[in-house]
C-alpha cells in the first residue's frame, strides 16, 4: 500500500483518489512449504546437523522395532502345554516371549481363586460393566441419565451382590479373599473413580467454604492425605483399623483398602476440582445469583458443569494414576493383577528363562492400554471443549 | 403496560419508524405509580475504603434513572447493593416493598424480581441462548419447561435474535449475548431492570443494537436503574439522572436541565469532559 491509499481526498474524482477496483486474487502457496514434500523438509531435514539426528533416530528407532518384533512376535512360542514348549532347544536357540504361558494362566490372571463354577459371575459383572462405561464415555449416547443412574445406583449394588453373592437369590457367597487377578484390579479401580469424584467435590466445596470450621476440617483432611504415601495410607486401613473397631466389625480386608485408595485419590481429586472451581469467572456466580438461583443451584447448573469441564483433563491424568496405584493393594495381601502375575511368574511348572519377561511384558502392555485409552478419550474431550462451544 | 405483570406478553416491540419520536411521549412521573426501590441513609466500607457514603434515593415504578460519574465514584456498587450482590454496613434498602435483610430467602425473593444486565454479559457458556432464558423460570419460578420456552422466545424476538435460539453464547457477537443477556433477565418478569454499563464492553458498532433494546424497553414502561456513559441514552430515556462522585451522590435533575444547567462544580467537569 503506498501513501496515495492513505489520503483522503476532498473529491473523490481526483486523480489523487485510489480505490482499488478488483480484490487481489488467492494464490497458491509455494510448494517446498506445503505437502509431504514440504513437511519432510521442514520438519526431518531443515539443517544438516538435524538431518544427520533424524537418520540416527530413525535408525535406532528400527532397530528397537526389529528386537520387539523379533521377541514378541517371530521367536514367541504361542502354543503348549508346560515349560517343556518355552525352553531353549539345539533347533530353536532363540526363545521369544513364551504366551503359551500366558494363555495357561489366563484364567488364573483374570480371576485370581474365584471358584470356576462361579466365573460366569465376574463375566456378567465385566460386561455390566462395559456396558455402563460406554454408555457414560459416548457422550451423544440416548438417555445418558438414564445411564448415569443404571452406572452410579444399579451397577454398584448388582456388582456386589453378583460378584460377592447373595444366598437368599441362590448365590453362593465367595469371599473377598479368593477374588482376584483383573477382577480385583477393575473392582478396586472402578470403586476408587467413582467414589473418589463425589467426595473429591464435596472437599473441594469445604475447602472453598465460608463457614470457618468446614475450611478447616476438608482442607486438613486433604492437606493430611496428600502428605502421606498411599502405601501408607493402606497400611492404615489394613492395619491399624482393625485395632481401633471391634473385631466383629471389623470390615472386610478388601472393603478396607478399597476405603484407602478411594479416601487418597478423593484428596487428589479434590485439588483438581478446586482448581476448576477457581477458574470459573466471579461474573458467573453473580449472574446465577442475580437470576435468584439459590447457593445449591448455582452451584449445581452453573458452576459444576462449567468447573467439571474444563477439568476432564485433569480427573482423568488422575484417574490414570489411580489404575496404575491400584498395584499397590497387593502390599496389604489382596491378590491384584500384578500380584497374579507375580504368582504365575514363580509357578515351577512354567520355570523358563523368558517366563519373568513375558510376565512383566504382558502387564505392562495391559496397564498401558487402559491407562492410554483413558488419554486418548481424554484428548479427545479437550478437542471437543476446544472447538465446541468455547470456540 | 409493564412486563413485570407477567400474566400477559405483552406484544413484540416494533422498532422506532422513521420520523416517529417515541421520546415525546409523555414519562410516567416518579412515584406515580407507588415505590420501585428505597433507599435510605446507605454507606459500605471496603474495608477501610469509604465507598458508599449517605446514599438516599427513591426510584418510583416506571421510572428510568441513568446513574453517572467519573469511574471508582460507587455507581456499580450501589446497584448491586440492591440485589445484594453487594454487602452494606449501614442504611436501609426496601426493594418492591421488602426490606433487604441478610435473610437468604429474603435476598432471594428480592432477586427474583429485580433483572440484571452486566458489563460482560455473564451468560451461561455451557447453555444454549435458550437455555440461558428458561434456566431461572424453570428452577426458581417452577414454570413447566414449555411455558418457559415460550416465553424465551417471546423475548429472543423482541430482542431480535430468535434465529439464535439454539446457539451458544460464544457463537454470538458482543451486541448479540447483550441482547440474550437482556432477554435473560427479563424472562424472570422482574418489575426493576438494572443495568451495569451494558454497552461499555461493546465494539462502537454494536452500541446501538443494544441501546435500542433499552429505548424499547423503557417505552413499555419498564423500571430502569441504568449506570452509563452514554448520555444520547439518557437525554432520550431517563426521567432523572443521578450524578455520583466519590461515593456520594452529587446531583440529581431532569435530563434537560442537568445537561443544560448543571449546579455542582464537579458534575459542569464531568460532563465537560464526556461532552466534546
Amino acid at each position: 500500500m503506498d501513501a496515495q491509499t492513505l489520503t483522503v481526498s476532498a473529491e473523490p474524482t481526483s486523480a489523487r483518489a485510489y480505490v482499488r477496483a478488483t480484490p487481489v486474487p488467492a494464490m497458491a502457496p509455494p510448494a517446498t512449504t506445503v505437502g509431504a514434500l514440504g513437511w519432510v523438509r521442514t520438519n526431518l531435514f531443515p539443517s544438516v546437523g538435524s538431518g544427520i539426528l533424524t537418520v540416527l533416530l530413525l535408525v535406532l528407532l528400527g532397530w528397537i522395532a526389529m528386537w520387539l518384533i523379533e521377541f514378541l512376535i517371530i521367536d514367541a512360542v504361542w502354543t503348549g502345554s508346560d515349560r517343556e514348549a518355552c525352553l531353549p532347544t539345539a533347533e530353536r536357540p532363540d526363545i521369544g516371549a513364551c504366551w503359551a504361558y500366558i494363555g495357561d494362566r489366563f484364567a488364573y490372571i483374570v480371576y485370581g481363586s474365584y471358584p470356576i463354577a462361579g466365573r460366569w459371575r465376574v463375566d456378567v459383572f465385566f460386561a455390566m460393566l462395559a456396558f455402563g462405561t460406554a454408555w457414560l464415555l459416548w457422550l451423544e449416547a440416548p438417555r445418558r441419565d438414564i445411564g448415569s443412574i443404571y452406572f452410579f445406583l444399579f451397577l454398584p449394588v448388582a456388582s456386589f451382590v453378583l460378584l460377592h453373592g447373595f444366598e437368599s437369590i441362590g448365590l453362593p457367597v465367595v469371599d473377598t479373599a479368593l477374588w482376584g487377578g483383573v477382577t480385583v484390579t477393575i473392582v478396586v479401580a472402578a470403586v476408587g473413580i467413582v467414589v473418589s469424584l463425589p467426595i473429591g467435590v464435596v472437599l473441594a466445596l469445604g475447602r472453598r467454604s465460608r463457614l470457618p470450621a468446614i475450611r478447616l476440617l476438608s482442607t486438613l483432611f486433604i492437606e493430611f492425605v496428600r502428605g502421606v504415601p498411599l502405601i501408607t495410607v493402606l497400611f492404615m486401613a489394613s492395619v491399624m483399623l482393625p485395632l481401633f473397631v471391634p473385631d466383629s466389625w471389623s470390615p472386610d480386608k478388601l472393603l478396607r483398602a478399597l476405603i484407602g485408595v478411594a479416601l487418597f485419590s478423593a484428596a487428589y481429586m479434590a485439588e483438581v476440582v478446586r482448581a476448576g472451581l477457581q477458574s470459573i469467572p466471579k461474573g458467573q456466580y453473580e449472574a446465577a445469583h442475580a437470576l435468584g438461583l439459590s447457593y445449591w443451584q448455582s452451584l449445581r447448573l452453573i458452576i459444576l458443569p462449567q468447573a467439571l469441564k474444563v477439568t476432564i483433563p485433569n480427573i482423568v491424568n488422575s484417574y490414570i494414576a489411580l489404575f496404575k496405584d491400584t498395584t499397590l493393594v497387593f502390599f496389604v495381601g489382596i491378590f491384584d493383577f500384578l500380584k497374579t502375575i507375580e504368582v504365575a511368574r514363580v509357578d515351577p511348572k512354567w520355570a523358563t528363562p523368558v517366563t519373568s519377561a513375558t510376565g512383566y511384558i504382558f502387564a505392562a502392555l495391559v496397564y498401558f492400554v487402559c491407562c492410554y485409552a483413558m488419554s486418548r478419550y481424554a484428548t479427545g474431550i479437550e478437542k471437543r471443549l476446544a472447538t465446541g462451544e468455547k470456540r | 403496560m409493564t412486563v413485570g405483570a407477567g400474566a400477559t406478553i405483552p406484544p413484540p416491540y416494533s422498532p422506532p419508524q422513521a420520523g416517529e419520536d417515541r421520546s415525546k411521549h409523555p414519562p410516567p412521573r416518579a412515584g406515580e405509580g407507588g415505590t420501585a426501590v428505597e433507599i435510605t441513609g446507605l454507606h459500605k466500607w471496603f474495608g477501610d475504603f469509604h465507598v458508599l457514603a449517605d446514599i438516599n434515593l427513591t426510584v418510583g415504578r416506571g421510572e428510568r434513572i441513568v446513574i453517572c460519574g467519573p469511574s471508582g465514584s460507587g455507581k456499580s456498587t450501589l446497584l448491586r447493593c440492591i440485589n445484594r450482590l453487594e454487602d452494606f454496613q449501614r442504611g436501609e434498602i426496601i426493594v418492591d416493598g421488602m426490606v433487604l435483610t441478610r435473610d437468604v430467602r429474603r435476598v432471594d425473593a428480592i432477586r427474583r424480581e429485580v433483572g440484571m444486565v452486566f458489563q460482560h454479559f455473564n451468560l451461561f457458556p455451557h447453555l444454549t441462548v435458550l437455555e440461558n432464558c428458561t434456566l431461572a423460570p424453570i428452577q426458581v419460578r417452577g414454570m413447566p419447561k414449555r411455558e418457559a420456552e415460550e416465553r424465551a422466545m417471546h423475548f429472543l424476538a423482541r430482542v431480535k435474535i430468535p434465529e439464535q435460539a439454539r446457539k451458544y453464547p460464544n457463537q454470538l457477537s458482543g451486541g448479540q449475548q447483550q441482547r440474550v443477556a437482556i432477554a435473560r433477565a427479563l424472562c424472570m418478569s422482574p418489575k426493576l431492570m438494572m443495568f451495569d454499563e451494558p454497552t461499555s464492553a461493546l465494539d462502537p458498532e454494536m452500541v446501538k443494537e443494544v441501546l435500542d433494546t433499552m429505548v424499547a424497553l423503557a417505552l413499555d414502561g419498564m423500571t430502569m436503574l441504568v449506570v452509563t456513559h452514554e448520555m444520547t441514552f439518557a437525554r432520550q430515556v431517563a426521567n432523572r439522572i443521578v450524578f455520583m462522585d466519590a461515593g456520594q451522590i452529587i446531583e440529581v435533575n431532569e435530563p434537560a436541565p442537568f445537561f443544560a444547567n448543571p449546579q455542582h462544580e464537579r458534575t459542569k467537569l464531568f460532563l465537560s469532559q464526556i461532552l466534546h
